[in-house]
């Protein structure tokens, strides 16, 4: 059934946008940019909360099941009558979910960056890449067929690229958008191969066919099950290269190194892409390809259920040492996205399936919490000039309104009831506990370490030191009206979001799903999150020296994770010490000595020959007469005795 | 009685002699008209071909014509070549004209 053609102006508006600022914007109206971004974002995001209103609550669901909606797809390459690249919008509960949360948080950073950016040098280029990047995000979620998700998966690392390495003149920011692209690009050549894969078996790259033809029995299924390399089958291989395409964007371990670098952007950069839409793109795909993941290949969504508890401990550990606000803010990203996969990794399909619905519902506040703690974080650092911890203290009085917000956000990162963290959170605990105890635990350990850390960093932040180092700047106030709405908005949505029904609406299936809240189930968490937020008030509302003391006694395992347990330093390791040295300079080697060797031989020997007989080349007339004569005769002779 | 071949004769002999003069000579006038020895030994040749052995024909009669002719158009063409080399390099010694090498 075909759906409403107006879809097509979510992701075209910013497109469009992009164009003209970058065309002319940029030259005869940098100021008006802002403004031109933020209208056109205003108007996409209210189609896409038409679109989800009419399609969750009017047309979207035939006998209470949601459907997919194929809005419109054009075709853009064939390859055969059955495998063609297609350009397209793919309606189902997670794209029209997503599309809110892109446009919706894109909006707030745009109306945020109206204050944040102001004076920039290059105000109006930010504004374009801005647009850029929405409209490749709203492409991806929109995709219809898995090679559009790949292109706009690319497009979508271009402009964090961009964005990162916004601040071009900073050399920690021009390495940081390196590695952030080349992280991810590795990661993407997995995602890559990984869908030739799944194509070449399934004969079709339009997802609806890939995922019918390979979730359900039948001779596509047989087929890819049957051919396996290295003793594992084609279908797992597929799936889980996809799945180092979609860890490569989200961040999981081990190729989450880029996030944390990526932190050098500008802050309402890393609050649209780093936390709240681009690096859920890898939850995104697994989502998007669940049925495939649960209903043939248990094994790969294993290995994302692992990944991601691991990654989400693993983050958090590393989150409670780092002192610069952005870079606790990244890794608690890193362990809340860790805790989307692995919802999804122990989800099943159908019935069974709470995991999934808790994850997207997850990743729906967490968008929204995430990015109010960026743009809160952005407010302080605009404040205090400074991303370092230790430069703060005792804001609350000077950012009443900031304070409030990353209170609330704080809150609902870390699961305290009626907050927006905490239903999603229990969804996903109830999800973990009925599947599988060891990542119940891990997940629940993780849940403390969250509540702890992030009120480390709020404590930090707005209590501690009472005076304040930065008292000449106390008439510039907390910030221009332009960056507060935001903040008030989505602390506003902070709180509510977790009432969202997300159970109807957002399923595996499309049935609504029946959820039971069980109080005591719920209460052990909370609980332990309550224990873990008191613990941090000790600690760091006042200036005390028990962190020190802490930090001294678990010497070893303290300067780990402060050093980020060494996976920077491995990396380096590995690509510097061994890749560098036995692959990559013994092939310098050969190029040099003998690929180039023998194009030197070769002209060597052209020169050598030609210096020999470039003498006959004299310049003397008559010597080429001789010549010419000699020939003659030769052939003459020739002529006559060979005639015959 | 003059035959063809004592014709032949003549012939090779002024060919080799416009040959001869042509790559021991130094001076560029000297050397076109040993080519010109060359083209009519050639043009003997031609008649004497055509009176021995046809005749009644013209061929060898309208291609000796036809060779002076253009022998004659060749002379200036060479000599205006002569005449700015001569402008160039204030010589006609073909020894001196040798920039066209390696």
């Amino acid at each position: 059934m075909p759906g409403p053609l107006y879809i097509a102006l979510i992701p075209l508006l910013p497109l469009i946008t992009f164009a003209i600022i970058s065309l002319v914007g940029n030259r005869y109206f940098p100021k008006f940019t802002g403004i031109l971004g933020t209208t056109s974002l205003a108007i996409s995001a209210t189609i896409s909360l038409f679109t989800a209103w009419q399609y969750f609550f009017v047309e979207g669901s035939v006998n209470g099941v949601y459907q997919q909606i194929i809005s419109f797809k054009y075709t853009w390459l064939e390859f055969s009558p059955n495998v063609s690249i297609d350009m397209g919008a793919l309606l189902d509960p997670i794209s029209v979910m997503m599309i809110v949360v892109v446009t919706f948080v894109s909006l707030m950073v745009h109306i945020y960056s109206l204050g944040y950016m102001k004076g920039e040098e290059r105000f109006s280029t930010y504004y374009a890449f801005l647009s850029l990047f929405t409209f490749s995000m709203l492409g991806l979620v929109l995709s219809s067929n898995i090679f559009q998700i790949y292109i706009f998966w690319e497009l979508v690392g271009v402009s964090s690229y961009l964005l990162i390495g916004f601040y071009f003149d900073k050399p920690s920011a021009v390495a940081a958008s390196k590695k952030a692209f080349i992280v991810t690009r590795f990661a993407d050549l997995g995602f890559l191969v990984g869908i030739l894969l799944l194509a070449f078996h399934a004969e079709t790259l339009d997802f609806q066919t890939l995922i019918q033809r390979l979730s359900t029995p039948g001779d596509y299924l047989n087929g890819i099950i049957s051919a396996s390399f290295l003793g594992v089958s084609a279908l797992t291989w597929g799936l889980v290269l996809v799945f180092i395409g979609g860890a490569g964007k989200s961040a999981m371990f081990p190729l989450h190194v880029w996030l944390p670098d990526a932190m050098e952007g500008p802050t309402p950069v890393s609050a649209l892409i780093h936390a709240a839409t681009m690096v859920v793109a890898g939850v995104f795909l697994v989502a998007r390809l669940f049925p495939i993941f649960a209903m043939s290949c248990p094994v790969a969504l294993d290995i994302v259920a692992c990944v991601g508890v691991f990654s989400s401990l693993f983050a958090a550990i590393i989150a409670c040492t780092q002192t610069d606000i952005k870079r606790v803010l990244a890794y608690s990203t890193m362990s809340q996205i860790g805790y989307m996969m692995f919802a999804l990794g122990v989800s099943e399909y159908g019935e069974n399936g709470l995991g999934y619905m808790a994850s997207m519902f997850h990743l729906f506040t967490h968008a929204m919490f995430k990015a109010l703690l960026f743009l809160g974080a952005g407010a302080v650092i605009h404040y205090v000039h400074s991303n370092e911890m230790k430069d703060m203290g005792g804001l609350r009085k000077f950012m009443p309104i900031t304070h409030i917000t990353f209170l609330i956000a704080c809150l609902a990162i870390a699961g305290i009831p009626p907050f927006a963290g905490f239903f999603s959170k229990e969804e996903i605990l109830t999800a973990a506990f009925h599947s599988n105890k060891l990542i119940f635990g891990l997940a629940v350990t993780t849940a403390a370490i969250t509540a702890f850390y992030m009120f480390r960093l709020y404590f930090s932040i707005f209590w501690k030191s009472e005076h304040h180092p930065h008292h000449g700047d106390d008439h510039h106030g907390e910030g221009p009206k332009t960056m507060l709405i935001p903040l008030l908005v989505l602390g506003l949505l902070s709180i509510v979001a977790g009432f969202a029904p997300f159970h109807h609406l957002v399923t595996s299936d499309g049935h609504p799903l029946h959820t039971e809240f069980h109080l005591l189930f719920a209460a052990g968490p909370v609980l332990l999150a309550i224990i873990a937020i008191i613990v941090a008030m000790v600690m760091y509302k006042k200036e005390s020296a028990l962190p020190g003391k802490i930090s001294e006694g678990l010497k070893s395992i303290y300067q780990a994770a402060y050093r980020k347990f060494y996976i920077d330093e491995i990396y380096l390791f590995v690509t510097k010490g061994i890749i560098f040295n036995l692959i990559g300079r013994p092939s310098a080697w050969i190029d040099r000595n003998i690929v180039d060797g023998f194009m030197n031989m070769m002209a060597t020997v052209t020169e050598n020959f030609s210096d020999t007989i470039k003498p006959i080349q004299s310049g003397k007339l008559q010597l080429y007469a001789v010549w010419f004569f000699a020939g003659l005769m030769g052939m003459v002779l020739l002529f006559i005795y060979l005639w015959a | 009685m003059i035959g063809l071949s004592h014709m032949l004769i003549i012939s090779t002999a002024l060919f080799f002699i416009g040959v001869y003069g042509f790559l021991t000579r130094r001076n560029m006038i000297t050397m076109l008209m040993a080519v010109e020895l060359i083209l009519n030994s050639v043009n003997i040749n031609f008649i004497a071909f055509n009176k021995y052995l046809y005749p009644g024909k013209l061929e060898g009669v309208f291609f000796t014509v036809f060779i002076i002719t253009i022998a004659a158009a060749e002379a200036a063409v060479a000599i205006a070549i002569i005449i700015n080399l001569y402008r160039h390099y204030k010589s006609i010694d073909s020894e001196d004209a040798d920039t066209m090498k390696f």
